[in-house]
């Protein structure tokens, strides 16, 4: 249990040393995995199949935001917005290293111009905007780019009047742009006002972690909040928590079930059923033209359902299938945000 | 300082370009220098300066929900012949005060008594002005259990859709998202030694540079003076202080504050409240520089010229 709670505590020295790594594997997408809750481990075929969610343990792994879109689409059905938008370096910063070299080391370990990807989808045939934040790209942090992104994604779907889903796997606020970082909270918070002025409805899901500056701006501002399973929902986070205050934490703070409890979020959602879930309350909110009206349960609701338990029944549903493989040692280099 | 026209247009001057070329590997003492000030253990605090700038301050206590934060003050006093909200944080000045004020970190309670003054000058139509300083909202369990992420957004959402004028100014230190959640506003001023930044130095040197000892070099990296907080955008004017540095003299610093107060509250008051709004939500918009291949080389929302006075 003590096993649990450290693994999955953010420490930003630990995403920081992560971030140094000159010898980091490319995307993860690829990547097979071992649990880091179960030691059960995967190859990267069985863990996209089960959206990479530890069949034994249910324990939710990353995902990157294009991976992201296609768990929440169709494979391929989704068209990107604003990809070429790129990071400045308004204060020419440098901590241990140049904001420019970890710019493009984060290029091009991840493939990505910046830490969200803005799409055009249909999540279970109704169309929406999506914006979706990858922790992979400098720890998911929100500079002038996301900031302009998320701006843009509330404006585009209160301009077509069709709903937004943000997914929220952000650190917080980006160090390297200063103080402009911290005003990227403000934007995005008087941006989400268009969608209220336009009477579409934000579906907010918190992956891991969703801390900081996020989670005091837009993350914390959903009409319907979701919660991954697991997922570090806070402010403040536990280390700084802990040696500001002295307090000793429990071991979920934070944590998605305990916020569920303390009344920050609607529900906890398992990321095998998350797609069906917004689905569901889509149909409730901004039905497509005429579904408000059918008497009948429409049919992706029977369909999502038998697909999930299609995926779980594909898989190795109980770790002694592959104990043969589970490997000493833990792939916490991946692991969710430690 | 004389007449109703603050003066000090050469004297910021000066400041900001002492300030402004700040850069370069090694520690900039003048700016160094000046966040020091922003955090002098005798500089006036918020209610140093409304005791002074109003007559008859009226405070208000309790969220009506949990509780009374004392990390944050909040109430109405008369400005200039007009009833005008005034919220902020407040730091202690002796050890037992301080403790009392929590050194100035708001808990939620603090958010949402502020929040409910303001909702109560809007609806009685009259201006709000928020002072900032704090080195950032309290970062504790139970702040964290009773939502304090949403109510710092819940605090900036309120700021943007009120009607009536709002101003905010940075009296000291203006750290972290604790900040910004008194911060959306029609104006932003920044007192010349105040600062406002993403992070404390001691908190980015931290995460930085692993190690609590690069305060300096923090402070270094992100630059967060009043000077250049206006070359961005962030604030829209620098407000002297009196030579030495606004603890020298809390009147006169008090004195300064509330003749800009007074010249940018008659300027909001003059338009109406959609194009209040309007401005408001714009000139967040703008903020931030990035590389839009469509767009140019950058959007850019700084300023070249300095301060004026």
């Amino acid at each position: 249990m003590s096993r649990v709670g450290r693994n999955i505590t953010v420490s930003i020295d630990r995403l920081r040393h992560l971030g140094h790594r000159q010898d980091r594997p490319g995307r993860i997408a690829s990547d097979a995995s071992t649990c880091p809750k179960c030691d059960s481990h995967y190859s990267g075929d069985e863990m996209r199949r089960n959206l990479r969610v530890c069949p034994a343990c249910g324990h939710h792994f990353p995902v990157t935001a294009h991976e992201r879109l296609e768990q929440l689409g169709e494979p391929g059905g989704y068209v990107e917005l604003w990809s070429d938008l790129r990071a400045a370096d308004p204060l020419q910063f440098t901590d241990i290293k140049p904001y420019v070299d970890r710019i493009r080391e984060a290029e091009s370990k991840t493939g990505m111009n910046e830490a969200i990807v803005c799409a055009e989808i249909e999540v279970r045939h109704v169309p929406c905007v999506a914006a979706i934040m990858d922790f992979t790209f400098m720890g998911g942090s929100m500079g002038a780019v996301v900031g302009e992104k998320l701006a843009r994604a509330c404006e585009h779907a209160a301009q077509k009047g069709i709903p937004l889903i943000i997914l929220s796997s952000s650190g917080g606020a980006r160090m390297q742009e200063g103080t402009l970082a911290l005003m990227q909270m403000a934007k995005t918070v008087i941006a989400l006002d268009a969608l209220a002025e336009a009477q579409v409805p934000v579906i907010m899901i918190l992956a891991h972690p969703t801390t900081g500056g996020v989670w005091a701006s837009f993350a914390s501002l959903g009409d319907v909040t979701y919660a991954e399973p697991g997922a570090l929902i806070a402010f403040s986070g536990p280390r700084v928590i802990e040696e500001t205050t002295r307090e000793v934490l429990p071991a979920d703070f934070g944590r998605a079930e305990r916020q569920l409890a303390n009344g920050q979020v609607d529900a906890v959602v398992d990321r095998r059923e998350l797609a069906a879930r917004i689905g569901r309350v889509l149909h409730i909110l901004a039905p497509p033209d005429g579904e408000a009206l059918l008497a009948t349960p429409p049919g992706w609701a029977q369909g999502g359902a038998e697909r999930v338990g299609r995926v779980a029944q594909s898989l190795p549903s109980i770790p002694g299938k592959i104990m043969g493989r589970i490997r000493p040692g833990s792939g916490d280099d991946e692991g969710p945000a430690e | 300082m004389s007449g109703g026209k603050p003066d000090g247009p050469s004297f910021v001057r000066r400041v900001t370009g002492k300030l402004g070329r700040s850069s370069g590997a090694q520690v900039d003492e003048d700016l160094w220098a000046s966040i020091q000030l922003a955090r002098h253990a005798e500089r006036p605090y918020t209610l140093d300066y409304i005791n002074r700038i109003t007559s008859d301050f009226e405070e208000l206590h309790g969220d009506r929900l949990f509780g009374d934060d004392p990390a944050m003050v909040a109430g109405f006093g008369r400005f200039h012949d007009r009833a005008v909200a005034f919220v902020g944080q407040q730091k202690g000045r002796d050890t037992n005060e301080r403790t009392y004020r929590n050194f100035g970190m708001a808990s939620p309670e603090g958010y949402r008594k502020s929040m409910r003054v303001m909702e109560i000058a809007n609806r009685l139509g009259m201006p709000i002005v928020t002072l900032i300083d704090t080195p950032g909202a309290f970062p504790g369990a139970s702040a964290e259990e009773r939502g304090q992420g949403g109510a710092i957004s819940r605090s900036m959402q309120l700021m943007w859709r009120l009607d009536v004028p709002v101003v905010a100014v940075v009296i000291g230190e203006g750290s972290s998202g604790g900040a910004l959640g008194l911060g959306i506003a029609d104006r932003v001023l920044m007192l010349e030694n105040s600062t406002y930044s993403v992070i404390s130095p001691e908190g980015a040197s931290a995460i930085l540079w692993r190690d609590a000892s690069q305060a300096k070099r923090a402070a270094q990296a992100f630059k967060p003076t009043a000077a250049n907080c206006y070359r961005w955008g962030v604030a829209d004017a620098v407000i002297p202080e009196p030579p030495g540095g606004a603890h020298t003299d809390h009147e006169q610093a008090a004195e300064i504050l509330g003749q800009y107060l007074q010249r940018t509250l008659l300027e909001l008051e003059a338009q109406t409240p959609a194009e209040r709004r309007v401005a408001r939500r714009d000139r967040f918009r703008r903020l931030g520089p990035l590389r839009d291949p469509e767009g140019g080389v950058a959007m850019a929302s700084g300023r070249d010229a300095p301060p004026p006075g």
